[in-house]
Protein backbone atom coordinates (compact mmCIF):
# COMPACT_ATOMS: atom_id res chain seq x y z
CA UNK A 1 0.00 0.00 0.00
CA UNK A 2 2.63 2.48 1.08
CA UNK A 3 4.57 1.53 -2.01
CA UNK A 4 1.62 2.66 -4.08
CA UNK A 5 1.29 5.95 -2.19
CA UNK A 6 4.90 6.72 -3.00
CA UNK A 7 4.22 6.08 -6.68
CA UNK A 8 1.47 8.67 -6.77
CA UNK A 9 3.66 11.59 -5.70
CA UNK A 10 7.22 10.89 -6.82
CA UNK A 11 9.90 13.53 -6.32
CA UNK A 12 9.82 14.16 -10.06
CA UNK A 13 11.89 16.52 -12.20
CA UNK A 14 10.04 19.75 -13.05
CA UNK A 15 10.18 18.76 -16.73
CA UNK A 16 8.62 15.40 -15.94
CA UNK A 17 5.82 17.09 -14.04
CA UNK A 18 5.25 19.52 -16.85
CA UNK A 19 4.99 16.67 -19.35
CA UNK A 20 2.62 14.78 -17.09
CA UNK A 21 0.34 17.80 -16.74
CA UNK A 22 0.22 18.56 -20.45
CA UNK A 23 -2.96 17.68 -22.37
CA UNK A 24 -0.89 15.72 -24.88
CA UNK A 25 0.40 13.36 -22.22
CA UNK A 26 -3.03 12.82 -20.72
CA UNK A 27 -4.61 12.23 -24.11
CA UNK A 28 -1.92 9.74 -25.01
CA UNK A 29 -2.07 7.88 -21.72
CA UNK A 30 -5.88 7.63 -21.80
CA UNK A 31 -5.77 5.95 -25.17
CA UNK A 32 -2.65 3.92 -24.53
CA UNK A 33 -3.64 2.35 -21.22
CA UNK A 34 -6.71 3.66 -19.35
CA UNK A 35 -9.15 3.33 -22.26
CA UNK A 36 -7.02 1.03 -24.41
CA UNK A 37 -8.93 0.31 -27.65
CA UNK A 38 -8.42 -3.44 -27.42
CA UNK A 39 -8.79 -4.45 -23.81
CA UNK A 40 -11.16 -1.70 -22.64
CA UNK A 41 -13.23 -0.86 -25.69
CA UNK A 42 -12.84 -4.18 -27.58
CA UNK A 43 -12.42 -2.47 -30.93
CA UNK A 44 -10.31 -3.54 -33.86
CA UNK A 45 -10.26 -7.16 -32.80
CA UNK A 46 -10.37 -8.57 -36.34
CA UNK A 47 -6.89 -7.57 -37.42
CA UNK A 48 -5.54 -8.11 -33.91
CA UNK A 49 -6.29 -11.80 -34.30
CA UNK A 50 -5.49 -12.24 -37.96
CA UNK A 51 -1.97 -10.84 -38.31
CA UNK A 52 -0.47 -11.89 -34.99
CA UNK A 53 1.01 -15.25 -35.99
CA UNK A 54 4.19 -13.56 -37.25
CA UNK A 55 5.92 -10.72 -35.42
CA UNK A 56 7.07 -8.97 -38.60
CA UNK A 57 3.54 -8.80 -39.97
CA UNK A 58 2.32 -7.58 -36.61
CA UNK A 59 4.84 -4.74 -36.49
CA UNK A 60 3.96 -3.63 -40.02
CA UNK A 61 0.28 -3.72 -39.17
CA UNK A 62 0.84 -1.73 -35.96
CA UNK A 63 2.72 1.02 -37.77
CA UNK A 64 0.06 1.10 -40.49
CA UNK A 65 -2.84 1.39 -38.04
CA UNK A 66 -1.06 4.01 -35.92
CA UNK A 67 -0.26 6.17 -38.94
CA UNK A 68 -3.72 5.87 -40.46
CA UNK A 69 -5.44 6.69 -37.16
CA UNK A 70 -3.22 9.67 -36.39
CA UNK A 71 -3.27 11.15 -39.90
CA UNK A 72 -7.02 10.65 -40.40
CA UNK A 73 -7.83 12.23 -37.03
CA UNK A 74 -5.55 15.16 -37.75
CA UNK A 75 -6.86 15.73 -41.28
CA UNK A 76 -10.48 15.41 -40.23
CA UNK A 77 -9.92 17.89 -37.38
CA UNK A 78 -8.55 20.31 -39.99
CA UNK A 79 -11.44 20.02 -42.44
CA UNK A 80 -14.34 19.36 -40.09
CA UNK A 81 -15.54 22.98 -40.00
CA UNK A 82 -15.83 22.96 -43.78
CA UNK A 83 -17.90 19.77 -43.90
CA UNK A 84 -21.68 19.88 -43.62
CA UNK A 85 -22.88 17.69 -40.74
CA UNK A 86 -24.96 15.47 -43.01
CA UNK A 87 -22.02 14.26 -45.05
CA UNK A 88 -19.76 13.90 -42.02
CA UNK A 89 -19.56 10.11 -42.08
CA UNK A 90 -18.88 10.03 -45.80
CA UNK A 91 -16.03 12.53 -45.49
CA UNK A 92 -14.54 10.55 -42.60
CA UNK A 93 -14.68 7.30 -44.56
CA UNK A 94 -13.09 8.91 -47.62
CA UNK A 95 -10.25 10.39 -45.57
CA UNK A 96 -9.56 7.05 -43.89
CA UNK A 97 -9.77 5.15 -47.17
CA UNK A 98 -7.31 7.54 -48.82
CA UNK A 99 -4.70 7.00 -46.12
CA UNK A 100 -5.24 3.25 -46.28
CA UNK A 101 -4.65 3.32 -50.03
CA UNK A 102 -1.39 5.19 -49.46
CA UNK A 103 -0.27 2.59 -46.91
CA UNK A 104 -1.36 -0.28 -49.15
CA UNK A 105 0.54 1.03 -52.17
CA UNK A 106 3.60 1.77 -50.05
CA UNK A 107 3.66 -1.80 -48.72
CA UNK A 108 3.10 -3.28 -52.16
CA UNK A 109 6.02 -1.24 -53.51
CA UNK A 110 8.60 -1.63 -50.75
CA UNK A 111 7.63 -4.67 -48.66
CA UNK A 112 6.06 -6.97 -51.19
CA UNK A 113 6.37 -10.21 -49.19
CA UNK A 114 4.61 -8.74 -46.16
CA UNK A 115 2.02 -7.10 -48.38
CA UNK A 116 1.17 -10.45 -49.96
CA UNK A 117 0.57 -12.04 -46.57
CA UNK A 118 -1.48 -9.36 -44.87
CA UNK A 119 -2.83 -7.64 -48.00
CA UNK A 120 -6.53 -7.96 -47.34
CA UNK A 121 -6.12 -6.96 -43.71
CA UNK A 122 -4.41 -3.69 -44.66
CA UNK A 123 -7.50 -2.84 -46.72
CA UNK A 124 -9.62 -3.74 -43.75
CA UNK A 125 -8.07 -0.93 -41.68
CA UNK A 126 -10.83 1.15 -43.32
CA UNK A 127 -13.46 -0.72 -41.34
CA UNK A 128 -11.27 -0.97 -38.24
CA UNK A 129 -13.51 0.48 -35.56
CA UNK A 130 -10.53 2.08 -33.78
CA UNK A 131 -9.88 4.49 -36.64
CA UNK A 132 -13.47 5.59 -37.19
CA UNK A 133 -14.04 5.61 -33.45
CA UNK A 134 -11.20 8.07 -32.78
CA UNK A 135 -12.11 10.28 -35.71
CA UNK A 136 -15.74 10.41 -34.64
CA UNK A 137 -15.27 10.60 -30.89
CA UNK A 138 -12.20 12.80 -30.57
CA UNK A 139 -11.32 14.60 -33.79
CA UNK A 140 -14.78 16.14 -34.08
CA UNK A 141 -14.21 18.09 -30.88
CA UNK A 142 -10.49 18.78 -30.55
CA UNK A 143 -7.62 20.64 -32.17
CA UNK A 144 -5.74 18.91 -35.02
CA UNK A 145 -2.53 18.52 -33.03
CA UNK A 146 -4.29 16.94 -30.07
CA UNK A 147 -6.27 14.71 -32.44
CA UNK A 148 -2.96 13.56 -33.93
CA UNK A 149 -1.60 12.71 -30.47
CA UNK A 150 -4.84 10.91 -29.67
CA UNK A 151 -4.51 8.82 -32.82
CA UNK A 152 -0.90 7.96 -31.98
CA UNK A 153 -2.00 6.94 -28.48
CA UNK A 154 -4.76 4.70 -29.75
CA UNK A 155 -2.38 3.17 -32.31
CA UNK A 156 0.27 2.51 -29.65
CA UNK A 157 -2.29 0.96 -27.33
CA UNK A 158 -3.35 -1.31 -30.16
CA UNK A 159 0.29 -2.13 -30.94
CA UNK A 160 1.02 -2.97 -27.30
CA UNK A 161 -1.63 -5.69 -27.27
CA UNK A 162 -0.79 -7.02 -30.72
CA UNK A 163 2.89 -7.39 -29.93
CA UNK A 164 2.10 -9.14 -26.65
CA UNK A 165 -0.15 -11.59 -28.53
CA UNK A 166 2.24 -12.17 -31.41
CA UNK A 167 5.46 -12.86 -29.50
CA UNK A 168 4.40 -16.18 -27.94
CA UNK A 169 2.51 -17.20 -31.08
CA UNK A 170 5.52 -16.97 -33.36
CA UNK A 171 7.96 -18.21 -30.73
CA UNK A 172 6.00 -21.36 -29.94
CA UNK A 173 4.39 -21.90 -33.35
CA UNK A 174 7.35 -21.38 -35.67
CA UNK A 175 10.22 -21.33 -33.17
CA UNK A 176 11.38 -17.98 -34.52
CA UNK A 177 11.19 -14.24 -33.89
CA UNK A 178 10.78 -11.87 -36.84
CA UNK A 179 11.71 -14.79 -39.09
CA UNK A 180 14.99 -15.57 -37.25
CA UNK A 181 15.05 -19.06 -35.75
CA UNK A 182 15.72 -18.87 -32.00
CA UNK A 183 14.25 -22.10 -30.63
CA UNK A 184 16.38 -25.21 -31.32
CA UNK A 185 14.99 -27.71 -33.83
CA UNK A 186 14.84 -30.41 -31.18
CA UNK A 187 11.89 -28.77 -29.45
CA UNK A 188 8.55 -29.63 -31.01
CA UNK A 189 6.54 -26.82 -32.61
CA UNK A 190 3.08 -26.05 -31.29
CA UNK A 191 1.09 -26.03 -34.51
CA UNK A 192 -2.02 -24.80 -32.76
CA UNK A 193 -0.27 -21.49 -31.99
CA UNK A 194 -0.23 -20.39 -35.62
CA UNK A 195 -3.85 -21.36 -36.20
CA UNK A 196 -7.02 -19.42 -35.50
CA UNK A 197 -7.95 -20.59 -31.95
CA UNK A 198 -4.59 -19.54 -30.49
CA UNK A 199 -5.31 -15.99 -31.67
CA UNK A 200 -8.50 -15.93 -29.64
CA UNK A 201 -6.88 -17.46 -26.58
CA UNK A 202 -3.79 -15.24 -26.80
CA UNK A 203 -5.92 -12.11 -27.00
CA UNK A 204 -8.10 -13.31 -24.14
CA UNK A 205 -5.05 -13.88 -21.93
CA UNK A 206 -3.65 -10.41 -22.69
CA UNK A 207 -7.04 -8.84 -21.95
CA UNK A 208 -7.20 -10.82 -18.73
CA UNK A 209 -3.77 -9.73 -17.51
CA UNK A 210 -4.20 -6.07 -18.47
CA UNK A 211 -7.67 -5.83 -16.92
CA UNK A 212 -6.41 -7.51 -13.76
CA UNK A 213 -3.61 -4.94 -13.51
CA UNK A 214 -6.09 -2.11 -14.03
CA UNK A 215 -8.53 -3.49 -11.47
CA UNK A 216 -5.75 -3.87 -8.96
CA UNK A 217 -4.64 -0.26 -9.53
CA UNK A 218 -8.21 0.92 -9.07
CA UNK A 219 -8.58 -1.07 -5.86
CA UNK A 220 -5.35 0.49 -4.62
CA UNK A 221 -6.68 3.98 -5.32
CA UNK A 222 -10.07 3.27 -3.78
CA UNK A 223 -8.56 2.30 -0.45
CA UNK A 224 -7.87 5.24 1.92
CA UNK A 225 -4.36 5.80 0.67
CA UNK A 226 -2.60 8.59 2.60
CA UNK A 227 -4.48 8.43 5.85
CA UNK B 1 -9.61 -20.52 -59.81
CA UNK B 2 -12.32 -21.41 -62.31
CA UNK B 3 -12.51 -25.12 -61.50
CA UNK B 4 -14.12 -25.00 -58.04
CA UNK B 5 -17.87 -25.46 -58.05
CA UNK B 6 -19.88 -22.65 -56.42
CA UNK B 7 -21.62 -25.21 -54.22
CA UNK B 8 -18.32 -26.33 -52.79
CA UNK B 9 -17.45 -22.71 -52.07
CA UNK B 10 -20.79 -22.14 -50.40
CA UNK B 11 -20.22 -25.13 -48.13
CA UNK B 12 -16.61 -24.25 -47.43
CA UNK B 13 -17.45 -20.64 -46.58
CA UNK B 14 -19.86 -21.78 -43.89
CA UNK B 15 -17.76 -24.50 -42.30
CA UNK B 16 -14.08 -24.86 -43.21
CA UNK B 17 -13.39 -21.23 -44.10
CA UNK B 18 -15.81 -19.51 -41.75
CA UNK B 19 -15.23 -15.79 -42.18
CA UNK B 20 -15.53 -15.16 -38.47
CA UNK B 21 -13.75 -18.06 -36.86
CA UNK B 22 -11.00 -18.56 -39.43
CA UNK B 23 -10.47 -15.09 -40.93
CA UNK B 24 -11.55 -13.16 -37.81
CA UNK B 25 -13.74 -10.73 -39.71
CA UNK B 26 -16.73 -8.98 -38.20
CA UNK B 27 -15.50 -9.48 -34.64
CA UNK B 28 -16.59 -6.08 -33.30
CA UNK B 29 -20.27 -6.47 -33.98
CA UNK B 30 -19.94 -10.20 -33.21
CA UNK B 31 -18.98 -9.39 -29.63
CA UNK B 32 -21.38 -6.46 -29.36
CA UNK B 33 -24.60 -8.17 -30.47
CA UNK B 34 -24.14 -11.73 -29.21
CA UNK B 35 -25.76 -10.85 -25.89
CA UNK B 36 -29.10 -12.36 -26.75
CA UNK B 37 -30.16 -14.84 -29.39
CA UNK B 38 -32.83 -12.44 -30.61
CA UNK B 39 -30.48 -9.64 -31.65
CA UNK B 40 -27.97 -12.16 -32.99
CA UNK B 41 -30.65 -13.60 -35.28
CA UNK B 42 -31.58 -10.11 -36.48
CA UNK B 43 -28.11 -8.94 -37.30
CA UNK B 44 -27.12 -12.35 -38.71
CA UNK B 45 -29.99 -12.23 -41.18
CA UNK B 46 -29.15 -8.66 -42.17
CA UNK B 47 -25.48 -9.49 -42.71
CA UNK B 48 -26.32 -12.54 -44.82
CA UNK B 49 -28.65 -10.48 -46.96
CA UNK B 50 -26.21 -7.63 -47.53
CA UNK B 51 -23.23 -9.90 -48.15
CA UNK B 52 -25.00 -11.73 -51.00
CA UNK B 53 -25.98 -8.41 -52.57
CA UNK B 54 -22.50 -6.95 -52.11
CA UNK B 55 -20.80 -9.93 -53.70
CA UNK B 56 -23.23 -9.87 -56.61
CA UNK B 57 -22.76 -6.12 -57.15
CA UNK B 58 -19.09 -5.92 -56.27
CA UNK B 59 -17.88 -8.49 -58.79
CA UNK B 60 -19.18 -6.66 -61.91
CA UNK B 61 -18.02 -3.31 -60.56
CA UNK B 62 -14.50 -4.58 -60.01
CA UNK B 63 -14.08 -6.75 -63.10
CA UNK B 64 -16.10 -4.76 -65.63
CA UNK B 65 -15.31 -1.21 -64.51
CA UNK B 66 -12.16 -0.96 -62.40
CA UNK B 67 -9.99 -3.54 -64.17
CA UNK B 68 -10.55 -2.26 -67.75
CA UNK B 69 -9.83 1.27 -66.55
CA UNK B 70 -6.74 0.20 -64.62
CA UNK B 71 -8.11 1.65 -61.39
CA UNK B 72 -7.72 -1.41 -59.16
CA UNK B 73 -6.07 0.67 -56.46
CA UNK B 74 -9.38 2.46 -55.92
CA UNK B 75 -11.01 -0.83 -54.86
CA UNK B 76 -11.18 0.11 -51.16
CA UNK B 77 -13.04 3.35 -51.74
CA UNK B 78 -15.31 1.85 -54.39
CA UNK B 79 -16.25 -1.14 -52.25
CA UNK B 80 -16.92 0.99 -49.18
CA UNK B 81 -19.13 3.38 -51.12
CA UNK B 82 -20.87 0.43 -52.76
CA UNK B 83 -21.58 -1.22 -49.41
CA UNK B 84 -22.80 2.02 -47.85
CA UNK B 85 -25.05 2.62 -50.84
CA UNK B 86 -26.43 -0.91 -50.78
CA UNK B 87 -27.15 -0.76 -47.06
CA UNK B 88 -28.97 2.53 -47.54
CA UNK B 89 -30.94 1.05 -50.44
CA UNK B 90 -31.86 -2.11 -48.54
CA UNK B 91 -32.94 0.01 -45.61
CA UNK B 92 -35.26 2.08 -47.78
CA UNK B 93 -36.76 -0.97 -49.52
CA UNK B 94 -37.39 -2.78 -46.26
CA UNK B 95 -38.94 0.31 -44.71
CA UNK B 96 -41.40 0.58 -47.60
CA UNK B 97 -42.23 -3.09 -47.98
CA UNK B 98 -42.25 -4.54 -44.49
CA UNK B 99 -42.59 -2.43 -41.40
CA UNK B 100 -42.16 -5.39 -39.03
CA UNK B 101 -38.90 -6.49 -40.65
CA UNK B 102 -37.73 -2.88 -40.58
CA UNK B 103 -38.48 -2.58 -36.89
CA UNK B 104 -36.56 -5.78 -36.23
CA UNK B 105 -33.55 -5.06 -38.42
CA UNK B 106 -33.69 -1.27 -38.25
CA UNK B 107 -30.86 -0.46 -35.88
CA UNK B 108 -28.61 -3.18 -37.26
CA UNK B 109 -28.58 -2.10 -40.87
CA UNK B 110 -26.35 0.99 -40.49
CA UNK B 111 -23.95 -1.09 -38.40
CA UNK B 112 -23.35 -3.37 -41.36
CA UNK B 113 -21.62 -0.60 -43.28
CA UNK B 114 -18.67 -0.83 -40.92
CA UNK B 115 -18.84 -4.59 -40.49
CA UNK B 116 -15.47 -5.74 -41.76
CA UNK B 117 -16.87 -9.12 -42.78
CA UNK B 118 -18.60 -7.51 -45.76
CA UNK B 119 -15.61 -5.51 -46.97
CA UNK B 120 -13.39 -8.50 -46.21
CA UNK B 121 -15.34 -10.91 -48.36
CA UNK B 122 -15.13 -8.44 -51.26
CA UNK B 123 -11.36 -8.17 -50.91
CA UNK B 124 -10.95 -11.94 -50.59
CA UNK B 125 -13.06 -12.70 -53.65
CA UNK B 126 -10.95 -10.25 -55.66
CA UNK B 127 -7.66 -11.59 -54.27
CA UNK B 128 -8.61 -15.19 -55.03
CA UNK B 129 -9.78 -14.30 -58.57
CA UNK B 130 -13.22 -15.85 -58.23
CA UNK B 131 -15.70 -15.82 -61.13
CA UNK B 132 -19.14 -14.29 -60.79
CA UNK B 133 -21.05 -17.36 -59.56
CA UNK B 134 -18.19 -18.33 -57.29
CA UNK B 135 -18.21 -14.83 -55.80
CA UNK B 136 -21.93 -14.92 -55.14
CA UNK B 137 -21.59 -18.35 -53.53
CA UNK B 138 -18.70 -17.06 -51.42
CA UNK B 139 -20.76 -14.03 -50.37
CA UNK B 140 -23.77 -16.15 -49.45
CA UNK B 141 -21.63 -18.71 -47.64
CA UNK B 142 -19.74 -16.08 -45.68
CA UNK B 143 -22.95 -14.40 -44.62
CA UNK B 144 -24.42 -17.74 -43.54
CA UNK B 145 -21.20 -18.68 -41.76
CA UNK B 146 -21.28 -15.43 -39.82
CA UNK B 147 -24.94 -16.04 -39.03
CA UNK B 148 -24.26 -19.56 -37.71
CA UNK B 149 -21.32 -18.42 -35.60
CA UNK B 150 -23.03 -15.40 -34.06
CA UNK B 151 -26.19 -17.31 -33.15
CA UNK B 152 -24.19 -20.18 -31.64
CA UNK B 153 -22.12 -17.75 -29.59
CA UNK B 154 -25.22 -15.91 -28.39
CA UNK B 155 -26.61 -19.21 -27.17
CA UNK B 156 -23.41 -19.98 -25.31
CA UNK B 157 -23.25 -16.51 -23.77
CA UNK B 158 -26.71 -16.89 -22.31
CA UNK B 159 -25.35 -19.85 -20.33
CA UNK B 160 -22.28 -17.93 -19.20
CA UNK B 161 -24.52 -15.66 -17.16
CA UNK B 162 -24.85 -18.47 -14.64
CA UNK B 163 -21.14 -19.22 -14.43
CA UNK B 164 -18.49 -17.77 -12.19
CA UNK B 165 -16.03 -15.81 -14.32
CA UNK B 166 -12.87 -14.14 -12.93
CA UNK B 167 -13.68 -10.42 -12.57
CA UNK B 168 -10.93 -9.30 -14.93
CA UNK B 169 -12.20 -11.64 -17.64
CA UNK B 170 -15.85 -10.68 -17.44
CA UNK B 171 -17.73 -9.48 -20.50
CA UNK B 172 -15.67 -9.36 -23.69
CA UNK B 173 -12.76 -11.38 -22.31
CA UNK B 174 -14.72 -14.54 -21.64
CA UNK B 175 -16.56 -14.05 -24.93
CA UNK B 176 -13.27 -14.23 -26.77
CA UNK B 177 -12.32 -17.42 -24.91
CA UNK B 178 -15.65 -18.96 -25.90
CA UNK B 179 -15.14 -17.85 -29.51
CA UNK B 180 -11.71 -19.48 -29.44
CA UNK B 181 -13.24 -22.73 -28.27
CA UNK B 182 -15.74 -22.49 -31.12
CA UNK B 183 -12.90 -21.89 -33.54
CA UNK B 184 -11.29 -25.10 -32.29
CA UNK B 185 -14.55 -26.94 -32.83
CA UNK B 186 -14.76 -25.60 -36.38
CA UNK B 187 -11.21 -26.81 -37.00
CA UNK B 188 -12.78 -30.25 -36.98
CA UNK B 189 -14.21 -29.42 -40.40
CA UNK B 190 -10.77 -28.58 -41.79
CA UNK B 191 -9.65 -30.77 -44.63
CA UNK B 192 -13.14 -31.62 -45.86
CA UNK B 193 -12.91 -29.19 -48.75
CA UNK B 194 -10.25 -26.72 -49.84
CA UNK B 195 -11.09 -23.56 -51.72
CA UNK B 196 -7.73 -21.92 -52.14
Amino acid sequence: MSEHARNIAPPAMPLGLRIKASPEYRTFKTQFWDDNPLFRQILGVCSALAVTNLVTNTLVMCVAVTLVTACSSCLYALVRDATPPRTRLLVQMLIIASFVIVVHLFLAAYMFAVSEQIGAYVGLIITNCIVLGRVEAFATKNRPWLAFVDGIGAGCGYSLVLILVSLPRELLGFGSLCGVAVVPESLPRWNIMVMAPAGFFGLAVVIWVCRALQLRAQAGKARPGGK
Amino acid sequence: MPEISPFVILFAAVFTNNILLVYFLGMCSFIAVSNTTQTALGLGAAVTFVSVLTAAAGWPVYHLVLVPLGLEYLQFIVFIVLIAGLVQFVEMVIERKSQTLYDNLGIFLPLITVNCAILGLCLFMVNWRYGFLQSVAWGAGSGLGWFVAVVALAGLRQKIRFSKVPPALEGPGITIVVAGTMAMAFMGFAGMVAIR
